[in-house]
């Protein structure tokens, strides 16, 4: 994996994937968006069902998935004060989130990557401008966010991921996840 | 809903201690497992527009010591700044300094 680098003419961050590389992005990124989409903000408690149907609100309490809860996190200890913050936040930060992931989508399919990947080999050139490059880094926090979420993966804890058998599932998994971690560093860098 | 409390001046107050009595919110970032140093280095250069040196300091006591405050100000500031770190995926709350 080479990973990012900045183009010295043009002053593009730029990375070439492998067909297989950029469908395991794309992959994730969709199950993000997803996930972002779909899985139903946690309904605020109405005492009303007329009130609750015709309210537009954002959620107020802490999503049941895990993955969803370490993306929004509280922002106070106190339980009211979160909610509130909640309310007005929530939901800005799930569209932004799950725009991120479609726009690594969008950009890996505009350089090529089929629908569906079949024999053929195909190498996806990617071109960010700086902007794009932001939106990718920030996208490549949430997937880590996630997998790791899903993994359990704790501080200081590379001796246990190195001694799982290879035929675990989590082991391929977590392959993915330190992937992403070594691609996301390239781009730290480049954008330096 | 919280209430915030009149600020009061204290007459013998030195210019620097009344604006700290002006800005009694700061933004905690949390450690986690996940993002990694560089990353959130170049959170703290690129949002709040720290130098390398601080930015750096600021990732190595979040690293550390498990939190830092990395913002204070109003605690609408803070909210924003709040919003802006769980936009990086970084982990954020806001208290009373």
């Amino acid at each position: 994996m080479s990973g990012f680098t900045r183009h010295r003419r043009s002053g593009r961050i730029i990375a070439t994937f492998s067909g297989f590389e950029a469908d395991l992005l794309r992959s994730l990124a969709s199950q993000l968006v997803e996930l972002l989409r779909n899985e139903a903000a946690a309904p605020r408690e109405h005492a009303d069902p007329l009130e609750a149907m015709l309210s537009f609100d954002g959620p107020t309490s802490e999503p049941d998935d895990p993955v969803l809860a370490r993306l929004f996190p509280s922002a106070y200890a106190d339980e009211e004060a979160a909610a509130e913050f909640r309310r007005f936040t929530e939901g800005t930060l799930r569209d932004g989130k799950a725009a991120g992931a479609a726009t690594i989508i969008d950009t890996l399919e505009d350089a090529g990557l089929p629908a569906q990947l079949g024999e053929q080999k195909v190498v996806i050139d990617v071109e960010l401008d700086e902007e794009a490059a932001l939106v990718w880094l920030k996208s490549f926090t949430d997937l880590r966010l996630a997998l790791a979420t899903r993994l359990e993966v704790e501080q200081d804890d590379d001796a246990f991921w190195r001694t799982l058998p290879e035929d675990d599932p989590r082991s391929q998994a977590h392959d993915i996840y330190e992937w992403i971690g070594a691609l996301q560093e390239t781009l730290v860098d480049a954008l330096h | 809903m919280a209430t915030t409390s009149p600020v009061e001046v204290e007459p013998d107050l030195t210019p620097d201690e009344v604006t700290l009595t002006a800005k009694p919110w700061v933004t905690i970032v949390w450690n986690d497992p996940v993002n990694l140093m560089s990353y959130v280095t170049y959170v703290f250069r690129t949002y709040f527009g720290y130098d390398q040196k601080k930015a750096e300091k600021l990732m190595l006591e979040v690293h550390h010591d498990g939190r830092s405050a990395v913002s204070n100000g109003t605690r609408e500031e803070m909210e924003r700044d709040v919003q802006a770190m769980h936009e990086y995926g970084l982990w954020a709350t806001l208290e009373k300094s």
